[in-house]
């Protein structure tokens, strides 16, 4: 007979391992996966894991690439793992990135075609505004009306779509775009243009920050007190009322830290990566960074590496789909495989397992 | 020192391919689709594999084709189609409308190799072509058998995003339906997707409650027409595909896109080193485009009237914009008997007269 036992606190050597526990257990049940699809597994495995960072057709190109496409995860997940730790949920990062996307490009719009240092500062700014204020609905409305944060921002989402939709049809259109959709490409206006800071290594502002707020999340929660205090506020609500922590305050600051984190992932995607403003500009950063928070354990260094991971598998699965003819949904599904094993193999280090009889008491 | 021992051998293994494609005479020629839906959609993306499969059985072992379904059109594109030019292709084929700039950014990259953009206008290097049916001439016969089915007078039509080949469908359909009922109403519902069976069925079915018993849909999943057999009385059509599994009824015919003798004769100019980059718009004449079966679910006399419509078109003695025509706005556009150019057409922005409600912006 198994049984589990909870451990007092979580096992420092488990916690340390189960990741890579869980990779090897996603590459043999996917390994299953793609044997019984019909593709050498060992190929599959190795196109997805190995190809992307050292293969010597491509890995020039997708090494940088997986910056590319890890900052905004990284930068997201970052903003939404301070709220996660205090209880807050912001589920519609997604909204906020959009926002904030449609902010900044509007400002650097505006400006077309003057060209000026202060230009992309100023995207920035009004990238980061326009992703706060997109989550200072949900936060206001809930420290005034006690409104739920997870239905409020997630719904902000669809709307924040619209808002996309209109924007890419009306005001932002690109007026020599033969009334196509879409506004003018910002990387063909250098003020605006978030380029490569060196070329060939993907390394664009949006990395830079990203690495940064990494840091920042790190001092904060290991040696500020602003940090002692989420970290109280998620663990024992009541007891951090009695401490002193201010909970409007902290609700507040978590939703906006969070929403000027997506709104400004969202610039530099738009300003540089994706080039413009268009109907689908979104492709779901916001809700994947909620993976990506979850899997680093809502610890930055933890999300640094997990935004890197999904990054990888991205990429990876993009190439097996191409040089094998691995259907899409199989790579999905093979990425679902990560995220549940990596779940799943966290009871060993909330838990001690157990074999033989129960003791009687 | 090991890390040499590798570069080596695979410089080397590198060598003996080349060496071995040469002494066969054949270099196989590598030919890429980027597809924005999953192959089994029944619809745009279907059709397009089909034209792969095409390619694949004129040219035998002569060709290799490869492809990625399911790539969202935001900044994930450019490093999708860019790992496909790196990993060889000679021909890459993006084929839909949203891949508009990323593949001219990256054509700019690989001038050595030939980039195909379905439905788009930009061929900033001389080596992008454009490519795109007059799915229009379609949209007129469908619109003359609508007009002539619906008994409620009322005509739903499902349409994806306000761009000009979209407009394009709702005016020829409306024109023609109009043509041989007066009283015929359009309601046009905007979906945002190409490609979202949930969201299309909620679309059909909110349009079937509002009255219609005609569905027309410039989305590309069979939704709609499940939805219009489930609601039982109302007709739709086949969209991009035959979708012959819901014939007779509700699907009494379709518009069917047949890519495959373009993709032959591009790949073939690869092949025999005639590529040159062009604008290619074709439409039933040619057959890029083709009217589905017509199923016994239409009188006999409406049938025929379709069937010599289609016929006049293909002989280029009739187009389904000719005048009199007037905007919605009241404002004249075609003279009797005038013509529409292509530039306008390739524009259009504009609903015809009649038509209610506003093209979103």
């Amino acid at each position: 007979m198994i049984r589990l036992e909870r451990r007092p606190s979580p096992s420092r050597f488990w916690t340390a391992l189960t990741p890579v526990l869980a990779v090897v257990a996603t590459m043999i049940a996917g390994g299953v996966m793609f044997a019984a699809l019909g593709k050498d597994p060992f190929e599959a495995i190795r196109t997805i894991f190995w190809d992307p960072i050292f293969n010597e057709q491509f890995a020039a190109f997708s090494r940088p690439q997986l910056l590319v496409k890890a900052a905004p995860l990284i930068l997201i997940a970052i903003g939404l793992s301070l709220g996660f730790r205090a209880g807050v949920w912001n589920i519609g990062a997604e909204g906020q990135y959009i926002m904030g996307a449609i902010c900044g490009a509007g400002v650097g719009l505006a400006f077309y075609p003057a060209e000026s240092f202060v230009i992309f500062p100023l995207m920035v700014i009004a990238g980061g505004l326009g992703g706060f204020l997109w989550a200072m609905i949900p936060g206001v409305l809930r420290v005034a009306f006690r409104t739920n944060e997870i239905l409020v921002s997630l719904l902000l989402v669809y709307v924040a779509e619209f808002m996309l939709a209109s924007m890419s049809l009306g005001l932002l259109r690109n007026p020599e775009g033969a009334g196509f959709p879409g506004s003018r490409n910002l990387k063909a206006y250098p003020s605006a243009h978030n380029a490569e800071l060196i070329a060939g290594t993907g390394m664009h502002w949006g990395v830079v920050a990203a690495f940064v707020a990494v840091i920042f999340a790190y001092v904060l929660l290991s040696r500020h007190m602003l940090g002692f205090q989420i970290k109280l506020a998620g663990q024992a609500p009541r007891a951090a009322r009695f401490g002193g922590v201010n909970p409007s305050r902290l609700i507040l600051f978590c939703l906006g830290i969070s929403g000027i984190l997506a709104g400004a992932a969202g610039l530099f995607e738009v300003s540089g990566p994706a080039g413009q403003i268009s109907i689908d500009f979104n492709v779901g950063y916001g809700f994947t960074a909620i993976i990506v928070a979850f899997l680093g354990r809502l610890n930055p260094i933890g999300i640094l590496l997990a935004g890197l991971l999904m990054a990888l598998t991205y990429i990876g699965g993009e190439l097996a789909q191409f040089m094998l003819g691995v259907p899409a949904a199989a790579i999905q599904a093979f990425q679902g495989m990560l995220l549940f094993f990596l779940l799943a193999v966290d009871v060993l280090s909330n838990f001690r397992i157990r074999i033989g009889r129960r003791e009687v008491v | 020192m090991k890390r040499r021992t590798i570069l080596t051998g695979a410089i080397a293994a590198l060598g003996l391919a080349t060496g071995a494609a040469l002494a066969d005479g054949h270099a196989k020629t590598k030919v890429g689709f980027v597809y924005v839906g999953p192959v089994g959609d029944g619809g745009w993306t279907y059709e397009h594999d089909q034209g792969r499969l095409a390619v694949e059985a004129e040219f035998h072992d002569k060709v290799e084709t490869i492809y990625q379904e399911s790539v969202p059109e935001g900044s994930d594109a450019e490093r999708v189609i860019t790992q496909m030019a790196l990993s060889g292709a000679d021909i890459i084929f993006t084929t839909s409308f949203g891949y508009m700039d990323p593949t001219n950014a990256v054509a700019a990259k690989f001038p050595n190799v030939k980039f195909e953009h379905a439905t788009g206008y930009k061929r900033n290097t001389p080596n992008v072509s454009t490519y795109s049916a007059r799915f229009y001439e379609g949209r007129a016969v469908q619109g003359h058998i609508a007009g002539k089915m619906t008994k409620t007078n009322k005509i739903g039509y499902i349409a994806s995003f306000p761009i000009p080949e979209v407009i394009r469908g709702i005016n020829a359909a409306y024109i023609h339906a109009k043509k041989v009922n007066p009283d015929v109403e359009f309601s046009v519902v905007w979906a945002y997707t190409w490609f979202d069976p949930a969201k299309e069925a909620d679309a059909a079915t909110a349009l079937i409650e509002q009255g219609a018993d005609v569905i027309l849909q410039h989305t590309d999943s069979t939704a709609p027409l499940a939805a219009a057999e489930k609601a039982g009385g109302v007709i739709g059509f086949g969209q991009a595909s035959d979708m012959a599994e819901y014939s007779p009824s509700p699907r009494v015919s379709s518009i069917i896109d047949n890519w495959a003798p373009y993709y032959i004769a591009r790949v073939k100019a690869v092949m025999d080193g005639t590529w040159e980059s062009v604008d290619t718009w074709d439409g039933i004449a040619p057959g890029m485009v083709k009217i589905g079966e017509i199923t016994d679910a239409v009188p006999a006399d409406v049938k025929a009237e379709a069937l010599a419509m289609r016929d006049q078109m293909a002989a280029g003695t009739y187009h389904p914009f000719t005048g009199p025509l007037k905007k919605q706005d009241g404002s004249d556009w075609l003279a009797d008997g005038e013509v529409a150019d292509d530039g306008t057409l390739a524009g259009m922005n504009f609903y015809v007269e009649g038509l209610t409600g506003d093209i979103p912006n």
